[in-house]
């Protein structure tokens, strides 16, 4: 049982190289239910380390339930260049904002 | 309860020397996340330690479980020899880890089902740091041996330099018969199958060879201990010594 205990994740091992390592964004989800946030980033050779590594850095004091880890290049980002023609055009509307609505009690994350 | 109290600080000691030795890595890991897995692994030791310690102190009656960890000379500590091995490189360092690591897993096990209800608690919160620990030095050990030629050579080097230190891991003397005879403690040598079964796993993945079995040190359960314990202990112990009284 123990065996295939460490076992375990071993598809996820890279071979040692002299290549430098990755950035990683890593995502921590606080609670069962929550949306998992963005807290950093990490240096990682593979999935296996990145993992450990966002472990080791940003859950050492019981922060989280869940990690994960994407590589930073394959995050598709805005540029700030977009910034006019993306987000500018929605601030005269303040009928997309969901303002008028009571909350309801007790709900918390919404 | 002399017997308890010595069996108990074999454990203490080793996780507390270990800890001690890991510690050193601290500000000079290879990388920072690295740095930061290496002393975390060292805090967890040290809780472990600390624990133990305290259970020893209790029986002990009169010390505390600093004056125990600071106020030992180097012939009272009972850590396995294997712990007080310097770090070198990162590889040896992994490999010292790894092989530490299956045995600490495998005897905090049987540990768990011990009829002393202390030793079983701090085997059971063990488990969970120590099979996060074996996760991350047996993936580094795949990673290095199964790596550059570099790489390879080198923690090949490293299990060949440290390998007669393992012998240790399942000796019996005396005092672990009488623990074990009273299902206090552990039966070291029913450990040995199942560590050559993950240490010869690991070691395949890893793609290096594992060392013939010649010569093993010995001498720790007696407090006999290799040049390199003495001088860690001068500097972990050098402060509570020449200020007694010092506080945080």
């Amino acid at each position: 049982m123990l065996l295939k205990h460490i076992q375990k994740n071993k598809n996820n091992l890279a071979k040692m190289t002299k290549d430098k390592s990755t950035v990683w964004e890593v995502f921590i989800q606080s609670k069962n239910g929550l949306a998992h946030k963005h807290f950093g980033n990490v240096h990682a050779e593979d999935k296996e380390m990145a993992l450990q590594n966002a472990r080791d850095l940003y859950t050492r004091r019981n922060e989280g339930s869940c990690i994960w880890v994407v590589r930073s290049e394959h995050i598709v980002s805005s540029v700030p260049e977009d910034e006019a023609s993306f987000f500018d055009p929605s601030n005269d509307k303040v009928y997309r904002h969901p303002t008028f609505y009571k909350m309801p009690e007790g709900a918390k994350y919404i | 309860m002399q017997d308890l109290l010595k069996y108990t600080l074999r454990i203490a000691d080793t996780s507390l020397i270990l800890g001690q030795r890991l510690s050193e890595w601290c500000s000079k890991g290879p990388t920072l996340e690295e740095d930061i897995a290496l002393s975390n692994i060292s805090l967890d030791l040290f809780g472990q330690a600390n624990g133990l310690l305290e259970y020893a102190s209790k029986i002990d009656g009169s010390r505390t479980s600093d004056d125990l960890a600071f106020k030992r000379n180097e012939r009272e500590f009972y850590n396995l020899q294997i712990c007080e091995q310097e770090n070198g490189h990162f590889g040896d360092t992994i490999v010292r880890q790894f092989l530490c690591d299956t045995y600490f897993m495998i005897f905090y096990q049987e540990l768990s089902k011990s009829e002393d209800e202390t030793l079983a608690a701090i085997a059971n919160k063990s488990i969970k740091e120590v099979s996060y620990h074996l996760r991350h030095s047996k993936n580094w050990l795949i990673r290095l041996g199964d790596g550059t030629d570099e790489s390879k050579e080198k923690v090949q080097k490293s299990l060949e330099d440290i390998w007669k230190y393992t012998g240790e891991f399942f000796e019996m003397d005396d005092l672990d018969n009488l623990m074990s005879a009273q299902k206090i403690g552990v039966n070291n040598i029913k450990l040995k199958d199942e560590w050559n079964l993950i240490v010869n796993q690991v070691l395949s993945d890893a793609k290096i060879k594992r060392p013939e079995d010649s010569y093993m040190m010995t001498g720790s359960k007696k407090g006999l201990h290799t040049e390199l314990l003495g001088k860690m202990l001068a500097e972990m112990q050098y402060l509570p010594r020449a200020y007694p009284n010092a506080k945080w």
